[in-house]
């Protein structure tokens, strides 16, 4: 190990001020406290009279001693550490890295959000429960979906609810189906929710056009093929302009369609994966809906399902009460075909309020914007890269384009280094080696946040650092020059894994 | 709209760019017949002002911890949340920043899940952690599968006194796969009973939960023995996060895994979400476990950094045969809890515990002194504990909601074997005088 | 094209594993082209000694930083040893991978694979073909 960095000491290397930060432990100090407790008001309790010989704990190792001020110090000076969608462009492809507005933020932290329980007797939580069910609403009619379910927390989950649903209707019909199709330009979570659900994954190849084509489906599709699994628009950000053909070859031998909603932003207004052939399809609430993705979470992924799989939802189901039931809205959970729950309560409800006020200060003709104006965007960024970059699927895209490493070809310089080279010109670097199908692929998505200015900025920098790539490739190999970490070990990390700090003996 | 920036002018200049005549021309590749010929008919577009007015009135109609006093716990806790944490992660390179795959413009976000997961090993008394879970629920059903595949077995032993919600997602998580699915009932003292019966050398997991649903103090030492006499692992859920700064470590005690909820270390209740599911075990099961890792290293420079890490764990690379599908942590929550514990410390938490406990112990007193209520589980409890009621729980809690009090849940769904009773919690938020109030309400008594 | 080695003497699967027979027990690892194309190596999950392996089926699984590829067995045959040396030292995969490198052994018991293996020219070739 290499020991903690230096004591803290401000830094003006052309950077303004950039604090070294050791970790919370090696901060610690005996005695400190940053915390207020007020004074008990009724008898204390010594913890050993009342509970079991042997289960009270003597010691609480791995927390540091700090100061209320140390903590806020430590903590803003890690936050100066990142890059963020606050910060700059982030052009991170089927990540949707929009702006994330200040209002939701404000929203979500009113105390009736914030501070209420998910038991409460519904009577008490009709607020709740009308903004979601005025959400599930408002994202079926975006998708073209007739019900709705919140639950799932993260896209990820919401697949898995996705191809469990499927899996029960399938069960419910009498039949056991063994196989799940899906593209090879794929997500990863994808084939991973299909094994969870014990499906064998069958993947099929996309034409040399870069979409899918009927005839290479009807090839696999069998009365053992429970689903297919796309994505539209596609991981190329291209429009999938068969799906329709192909979803009534799927239908046709009893098989159901699973929509991976993650690039639902070039649709919005648009064309609705409903009324394409979709059954089933996750929402993803921080990419289309401009919730905070927090260095790495929380997300929400509800699910939008057609009538036939409604029986199958996650319990339990928000609807209007009627007649006698009273006047607002109730928690069913009568539906014996259900799937059950994937979450402890109803989901991560703190973003279902962000999305609300979003969808809110929107409404459809903004939202048509936002897909008009991220498709606009990801063109403009095709046309000025283009000449440079070689780009595997020369097509008009939606809502991002991908780039393959041919240009490299003989420079010695990848598409990793370039992505390393492109930070020390401000950004953070699109996604890469993302879809497998291109070789050394950088995908970049700049949503609709983005203007003309920022967008011609970030494609000087790529063609700059195209240009450095042949004329100075070790200069790129090296990159980034300019961070406060140069490129880090992977492999150490992974040979000999230090996953937690541990004082030295 | 003020999130899209383009003008007219900008526009026409990128269309010419492009060398398309308009902006509907650019969506040439989806063919007509898919087109909506109608807009989306959703509320129209609401201002600032007008959005915010209706989320208030929205947000009103909720009861919550502002509006009443709570005793309602059953897996999400009302606890005091520290001001400093709320000011930390608004900062915008915390919220809006994304998953620190470039960790080159993301040691922020790594030193603090490095650091979260020092303290979750900590406390769970256990050799690794994972950078969370989407929530305890998740986190317990993860637990299992991982016991399955370390030990290449399929039948499951739950404590019948695990949280329902809690069981009904397990069982939601295995229902695709081939597993055996037994439970273990509860004892009359409210603990888990009959686990030596039901073990064999076929079972994978025992899951237990401590404190249980009911509030009872479980013997995980007996029962970590009991899973290793048959070459099973004992995963230990807890869903009062806080309970662990006052009873032994399950690490300590021969678990191999603890799992569950850390909502209590200053993550809002938020009516259930976003919360934040946990994970640590035993080291011998690092390759199982799911989820991100953050790990150290060092950069070019050997100066030390942190980084994700053992990847080729998760579904980005090994796909369809990832240990998970998960692809999300919960990052913020994580922040949060990690800046929380940093504030209380092993002092200020150990206090916090206490104090929760005092509380639950006058509380209990003063059932036991009230005609009418009773304390039908003798097992010791940390901060929550079922109080038998006159006449049922639905009348009882509605004679405490008439003095603004939240009073607790029901039990007569999960434990109607108590007779009428609900389930109490009591924690730091809970003055004295609120205890009486809620104590004379469940009795019907006059204050 | 980057350069790698392919021993004469050794035979070969088309899943980049290498076989070198003793009698009856085949020293078996990755060739140098796929640890190439793997990268660093970081963990190797390897059989119990005493297990059986069929020719042509996973055996075990090896892990790089970035990747993970399955381990196909070219013989079949009883594991009789495994190389405990790569649980610290992964990197001897990359730096030795037809040396110190080698993965298991397996005892054949009599079965005379050589028929059903690459041997350097073929295997050369189907690299070639991969490349392309």
């Amino acid at each position: 190990m290499s020991g903690p960095p230096p004591p803290a000491r401000a830094s003006n290397a052309g950077n303004g001020f950039s604090y070294e930060e050791p970790l919370l432990f090696e901060r610690s100090r005996p005695g400190r406290t940053g915390y207020s407790l007020a004074e008990l008001d009724v008898p204390e309790v010594d913890p050993a009279q009342v509970l079991p010989e042997g289960s009270v704990r003597a010691e609480l190792p791995g927390l540091p001693e700090l100061s209320e001020v140390d903590v806020v110090r430590h903590f803003t000076r890690l936050s100066t550490w990142n890059a963020a969608v606050d910060l700059g462009l982030y052009p991170l492809g089927s990540c949707t890295m929009k702006y994330n507005p200040k209002l939701n933020e404000k929203v979500a932290r009113l105390p009736g959000f914030a501070s209420a329980h998910p038991l409460q007797p519904p009577a008490l939580l009709q607020g709740f429960l009308e903004l979601a069910h005025q959400l599930e609403g408002a994202l079926a009619e975006v998708s073209g979906m007739d019900r709705v379910s919140l639950q799932p927390a993260a896209g990820a989950q919401g697949e898995l609810a996705g191809i469990m649903m499927i899996r029960a209707y399938h069960e419910h019909r009498g039949e056991r189906r063994h196989k799940v199709l899906i593209p090879e330009s794929a997500h990863g979570t994808n084939p991973a929710s299909a094994a969870l659900n014990g499906y064998q994954v069958i993947p099929i190849a996309s034409g040399d056009d870069g979409v899918l084509h009927p005839d290479a489906v009807a090839a696999v599709m069998s009365d053992d093929v429970a689903a297919l699994m796309i994505t539209n628009p596609n991981t190329l950000g291209l429009f999938e302009e068969h799906i329709a053909r192909i979803a009534e070859i799927v239908h046709a031998r009893g098989g159901l369609v699973y929509g991976d909603g993650a690039n639902l932003n070039a649709l919005l207004g648009i064309a609705r994966p409903g009324d394409l052939g979709i059954d089933v399809m996750h929402f993803n609430l921080h990419k289309t809906f401009s919730t905070p993705h927090g260095g790495g979470g929380p997300g929400a992924g509800p699910v939008g399902v057609k009538n036939v799989l409604a029986p199958h939802l996650p319990v339990p189901v928000i609807r209007r009460l009627e007649g006698s039931e009273g006047q607002g809205y109730g928690l069913d959970y009568d539906f014996p075909l259900s799937i059950g729950r994937l979450h402890g309560n109803f989901g991560n409800v703190g973003m279902f309020v962000r999305a609300f006020a979003y969808l809110r200060s929107l409404g459809p003709e903004g939202l048509r914007r936002c897909a008009e104006m991220a498709v606009l965007n990801a063109n403009y960024l095709l046309a000025r890269l283009r000449g440079r970059f070689h780009v595997p699927f020369d097509r008009p895209v939606m809502h991002e384009c991908v780039l393959s490493d041919r240009s490299l070809a003989g420079t010695g310089v990848t598409t990793l280094d370039v992505a390393k080279r492109l930070i020390d010109y401000g950004y953070h670097p699109p996604t890469v080696y993302f879809p497998l199908i291109v070789h050394g692929a950088l995908m970049i998505e700049p949503t609709e946040s983005e203007g003309l200015e920022g967008l011609d900025r970030f494609a000087d920098a790529l063609l700059a650092v195209g240009e450095e790539a042949q004329r100075d490739p070790e200069l790129v190999k090296r990159a980034p020059h300019h961070t406060r970490r140069s490129r880090l070990d992977e492999t150490r990390a992974a040979r000999r894994p230090i996953l937690r700090w541990q004082p030295e003996r | 709209m003020r999130y899209i920036p383009h003008t007219q002018a900008e526009i026409e200049q990128m269309l010419d760019a492009i060398g398309a005549p308009s902006v509907d021309a650019i969506f040439a590749t989806v063919p007509a017949k898919f087109r909506l010929q109608r807009p989306l008919q959703i509320p129209r577009a609401a201002s600032e002002q007008e959005v915010q007015a209706e989320l208030a009135a929205l947000a009103g109609r909720n009861a919550c911890l502002e509006t009443h006093d709570w005793f309602l716990g059953a897996g999400t806790y009302p606890h005091f949340i520290p001001s400093a944490i709320d000011a930390l992660v608004s900062r915008a390179e915390f919220m809006t920043s994304y998953t620190p795959y470039q960790p080159e413009i993301s040691q922020g976000t790594l030193q603090a899940v490095f650091e979260w997961q020092t303290m979750v090993c900590g406390l769970t008394g256990l050799d690794v952690s994972n950078a969370s879970l989407y929530d305890g629920a998740s986190a317990a059903a993860e637990a299992v599968l991982m016991a399955m595949r370390a030990t290449r077995r399929s039948r499951v032993v739950v404590s019948g006194a695990l949280h329902p919600h809690y069981r009904e997602v397990v069982r939601t998580y295995l229902s695709g796969l081939e597993a055996e699915w037994v439970e273990a009932g509860r004892a009359e003292d409210g603990r888990t009973q009959d686990l030596a019966a039901l073990l064999n050398d076929e079972t994978a997991c025992v899951l237990l939960q401590q404190p249980n649903f009911l509030g009872a103090v479980e013997d995980v030492r007996a029962a970590a023995a009991l899973a290793h006499a048959h070459g099973a692992r004992l995963a230990v859920v807890v869903t009062e996060a806080l309970s662990l700064a006052l009873l032994e470590a399950p690490g300590s005690l021969g678990a191999d895994i603890a799992c569950g909820e850390a909502q209590s270390f200053g993550v809002p209740m938020g009516i259930g979400g976003p919360h934040l599911g946990f994970l640590a075990a035993r080291e011998e099961l690092l390759r199982q476990l799911p989820g991100r890792l953050v790990g150290e290293t060092v950069d070019s420079e050997g100066r030390r950094g942190f980084v994700l890490t053992l990847s080729t764990r998760e579904q980005h690379i090994r796909r369809e045969r990832a240990t998970s599908n998960i692809c999300t942590n919960q990052g913020l929550c994580l922040l949060m809890a990690t800046i929380y514990l940093s504030l209380l410390g092993p002092r200020g938490l150990r206090r916090l515990a206490e104090t929760n406990l005092a509380k639950a112990q006058y509380a209990r007193r003063r059932v036991q002194g009230t005609p009418g209520l009773g304390l039908p589980l003798p097992a010791p409890t940390f901060n929550e504990f079922a109080v038998r009621v006159p006449d049922s729980g639905p009348a009882a809690l509605g004679r405490a909601l008439d003095q603004g009090i939240v009073g607790g849940l029901d039990l007569a769904a999960e434990a109607p074997e108590l007779g009428p009773a609900v389930l109490v919690c009591t924690t730091e938020l809970a003055s004295r005088e609120a205890i009486d109030r809620l104590v004379a309400a469940l009795a019907g008594r006059p204050r | 094209m980057a350069n790698f080695e392919i021993p004469d003497d050794l035979l070969y699967t088309p899943e980049d594993e290498w076989a070198r027979g003793d009698g009856d027990r085949f020293h078996v690892g990755i060739t140098d082209y796929a640890q190439q194309q793997l990268g660093d190596i970081v963990f190797v999950d390897l059989p119990e000694v005493g297990s059986e392996v069929t020719q042509g089926q996973v055996f075990g699984v090896i892990e790089s930083v970035k990747a993970v590829s399955d381990l196909y067995a070219p013989v079949s045959g009883q594991v009789v040893e495994v190389n405990e040396e790569l649980a610290d030292r992964p990197e001897l995969v990359n730096e030795d991978c037809y040396g110190d490198g080698w993965i298991i052994v397996i005892d054949t018991r009599g079965e005379d694979p050589s028929d059903s293996l690459l041997d350097a020219a073929a295997y050369l070739k189907h690299v070639d073909e991969r490349s392309e």
